[in-house]
């Protein structure tokens, strides 16, 4: 097999895997080069994972802060002072350390916990894995992606401590707010370190996606078409294609924001009194920041779902014993969501005094998604109908991923009508919409990604009695958190205010609110726990005794247990067939490494 | 007890993250423009003609295409001095070119455009210069594709950094073909 192999001399990879014999002997890897500058995808995968779970605990916590004033507005919490110092005077947080919080949990958790937490950690365990490869396309370049991510995420850091506080805007930095330093006290040096650090992320989503997408359509293994392929790849290409094309339009948004803040040009400014005097600036226009930055933001939402979405499938398909119902169809609608959300983006921008005729057809577009998502929906309830199914962690996650997608779908359906939405955009039901069909889908798809795939990377099983623990408190608390604010946002109450007490008409809502503050602490504690299980399973967790404990058809399981560098010893396995022969010919499942019998039809 | 079998591939990867990454600048552009466009389509725009030195400087990338383009086939026929040459003489027009479009941002600053003046100027100075600093990139690439060819400890005859080093400038070539255009139309 090797001879038709060698196209071109080898690469990189090879350097630490082909001279070794056996794994017994691994050949020695010192700790800087295992741990730390590793060029192995299952390494980076696991550095993308350890670093979003702490920016995730991280960003998290800063939720539970802005939720104490949203639900206690009245009282004082003097341990906030003793963390926050200054920001929390008398333990209540200033609107200024507010509006910081709420700003930098989005960034955090939108871009630095779902976007490289999620696609970095799974594109890179799976991709190699699942397609047959020894390593991705350039080890050197994916190690390159996730030093860009950490010092992104250094960088991003650092602006959290310095005098006057990070960028806090908003997560879409919108100018004219972040165009000048002198709009807000987060408005200064917090905004230039939030657009470095942004632009080293961007640096680093297209490595990272170069590097997928050369590796899954240039190195699969011997037999591996592209319809043999398991859907998380599939939806880790879509994922990377909507990145590598949408990033750099964000970075060119960035980049003029930066000339506005530093070089004195007018690119978004117009017209601007700041303390009762006019700026010079002239002729530009804070609209075109929206267009460049939703231009990406757009696919960015769906750059955090699709992995999730893929990932879903798997586990749905294994979970049940049953094939996934509708590849092809799966494999479509992902293309015809990946096209139509680079099509759609003005729907965020309803209410901006876009020309109500061009409304008109991103209103038609948005609503078009719907088909796609719900072909994706069904295909998934189809899966488990009448299936075998053995309830995991990850196959529970995965259900709720369902659940959770549906019921944010649909208030989308609501937003993408233009007349509804001048109702409620920029009030509390945007808020419930993407926090849960956003948020809490794609960090579902998450944890069943980590629940399924653990024993893969750390070679032992997570707790599943903390798992269910963990589940059911997670899925409903986040119901019960974000449910009630589509009534409140119903009601008009709008999104991104510090403090309603003064405002009667939303009184109403303020047992509610404390009810929902509550909940988020609970929530919050429960995630604390999974961490726990996570980290202590690492070291003590239940050992895997088998290669292929979930009984799965796809190649990551026909690796060893602790598999090295270059993934088998020996040859890559061939592929015959695709990756859900489940339930089949009196079969519980065929791998697809297994030859298509004489009797037997190809799927 | 075996070993490893070698990766299979069809193309060289590195080619394969070339065509992935030039793709992903060309959005950038298109980013940069699309936003020219909208905003040209708004009051207060003021048009004007790009400095003439910028037809220079295009002669001069053209030019330094070429010489690259000489250069793979000389590397291919393994005529390693003349190969030097070239690339050398591609990286001072990569050099060349980026003087080029500097002294472009004097004149226009010096007839009353300058960067933070009207927006339709400061676009020129940030859309040409992203591009120029994609250039340099490339002058950066055959510096250490120069400094290699003279390793003596570890001598390599794969054509691939040369082949991705070429395809690479074509593409900034190209792509100041369609910022020129794109600009002296869309004035
Ligand atoms: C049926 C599909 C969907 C439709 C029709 C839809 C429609 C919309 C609309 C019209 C808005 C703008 C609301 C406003 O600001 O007034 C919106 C906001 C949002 N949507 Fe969706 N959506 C859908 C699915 C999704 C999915 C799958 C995700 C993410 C995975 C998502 C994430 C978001 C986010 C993050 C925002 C708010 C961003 C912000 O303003 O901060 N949506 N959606
Ligand atoms: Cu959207």
């Amino acid at each position: 097999m090797s001879n038709e192999a060698t196209l071109h001399s080898q690469q990189e990879v090879m350097h630490g895997a082909h001279d070794h014999h056996d794994h017994e002997h691994h050949h020695e890897d010192n700790f800087i080069s295992k741990y730390v500058f590793s060029l192995d995808h299952k390494m980076i995968a696991k550095q993308f994972l350890i670093t979003g779970i702490i920016w995730a605990i991280i960003g998290a916590f800063f939720s539970v802060v802005f939720r104490l004033q949203l639900g206690f507005p009245d009282a004082t919490f003097p341990w906030l002072e003793s963390i926050l110092g200054h920001w929390a005077k008398g333990g209540r947080i200033t609107p200024e350390a507010y509006y910081a919080l709420v700003t930098m949990h989005g960034t955090i958790l939108v871009f630095f916990v779902l976007t490289a937490g999620l696609s970095g950690t799974f594109s890179n365990l799976l991709i190699p894995l699942q397609v047959g490869a020894r390593d991705m396309a350039s080890p050197f370049m994916n190690c390159l992606s996730y030093w860009f991510f950490f010092l992104a995420s250094l960088v991003m850091m650092a602006s959290l401590f310095v005098q006057t506080g990070p960028a806090s805007g908003g997560w879409t930095m919108y100018p004219p707010l972040s165009a000048l330093g002198d709009a807000s006290i987060g408005s200064k040096i917090g905004v230039d370190l939030w657009l470095i650090s942004m632009a080293l992320f961007v640096v680093s989503q297209l490595l990272g996606g170069l590097n997928y997408i050369s590796t899954l359509l240039n190195m699969r293994t011997k037999g591996m078409s592209m319809t043999k392929m398991p859907l998380t790849i599939w939806s880790f290409f879509f994922t990377a294609v909507l990145g590598v094309l949408s990033f750099p339009v964000l970075l060119s948004g960035f980049i003029l924001l930066l000339m506005d803040r530093h070089a004195g040009t007018s690119f978004y400014l117009s017209d601007i009194f700041i303390a009762g005097k006019a700026l010079a600036n002239e002729g530009g226009s804070a609209i075109l920041y929206q267009h460049l930055f939703w231009f990406l933001g757009h696919p960015e939402v769906y750059i955090i779902i699709l992995p999730a979405m893929g990932m879903v499938s798997e586990v749905l398909a294994v979970s049940s014993r049953k094939p996934i119902f509708g590849y092809l169809a799966m494999i479509g609608s992902l293309f015809a969501i990946c096209i139509l959300a680079f099509l759609v983006w003005a729907h965020h921008m309803f209410v901006t005094g876009l020309n109500p005729f061009l409304g008109a057809f991103f209103v038609l577009l948005t609503l078009l998604i719907a088909v796609p998502s719900a072909i994706k929906v069904f295909n998934w309830l189809t899966t488990i109908w009448k299936g075998n199914i053995r309830f995991t962690p990850a196959s529970l996650f995965s259900i709720g991923f369902v659940s959770t997608f549906i019921s944010g779908g649909l208030t989308g359906i609501w937003l993408g009508n233009s007349s509804i939405d001048i109702h409620l955009h920029d009030t509390y039901f945007v808020i419930a919409h993407f926090h849960i069909v956003m948020g809490v889908s794609a960090f579902f798809g998450m944890f069943a990604g980590i629940y399924h795939w653990f024993p893969k990377m750390y070679g032992r099983f997570m707790n599943n009695t903390i798992g269910y623990i963990h589940f059911w408190v997670t899925l409903v608390g986040a119901y019960l958190i974000f449910w009630p604010m589509h009534y409140e946002g119903m009601a008009g109450m709008p999104r991104r205010y510090f403090d309603y007490s003064s405002w009667t008409s939303f009184n109403q809502f303020g047992g509610l609110n404390q009810f929902i503050s509550i909940v988020v602490i609970l929530v919050f504690a429960t995630q604390l726990l999974f961490v726990f299980n996570f980290f202590y399973s690492i070291f003590k967790g239940r050992k895997l005794t088998e290669q292929n404990p979930w009984k799965a058809t796809s190649l990551e399981w026909t690796t060893p247990i602790n598999p090295g560098h270059g993934n088998w010893p020996g040859e890559i396995p061939e592929v015959h067939r695709w990756a859900y022969d489940y339930s089949k010919d009196g079969r519980d499942f065929i791998p697809q490494t297994e030859p298509i019998g004489p009797n037997e039809s190809a799927h | 007890m075996h070993t490893m079998s070698i990766q299979r591939k069809k193309i060289h990867p590195h080619k394969y993250s070339l065509w992935i990454a030039m793709g992903s600048i060309t959005m950038m552009f298109i980013g940069f423009t699309s936003a020219y466009v909208v905003k040209r389509s708004q009051a207060n725009w003021l048009a004007f003609e790009l400095p003439h030195i910028f037809w220079l400087s295009t002669a001069v990338i053209l030019l330094s295409s070429l010489t690259i383009h000489l250069a793979l086939k000389q590397f291919r026929e393994r005529n390693m001095q003349r190969y030097k040459q070239l690339i050398t003489l591609t990286a001072v027009l990569g050099v060349a070119f980026a003087a080029c479009q500097w002294i472009g941002f004097s004149q226009l600053k010096n007839s009353g455009l300058p960067l933070s003046g009207p927006v339709s100027a400061s676009f020129i100075y940030v859309i040409v210069g992203v591009h120029m600093l994609h250039v340099l990139g490339g002058v950066v690439a055959l510096l250490i594709m120069f400094a290699r060819a003279y390793r003596t400890r570890i001598r390599t005859y794969s054509p691939v950094p040369i082949e991705v080093a070429a395809t690479y400038w074509h593409f900034v070539d190209v792509l100041w073909i369609y910022l020129l255009i794109f600009l002296s139309i869309a004035r």
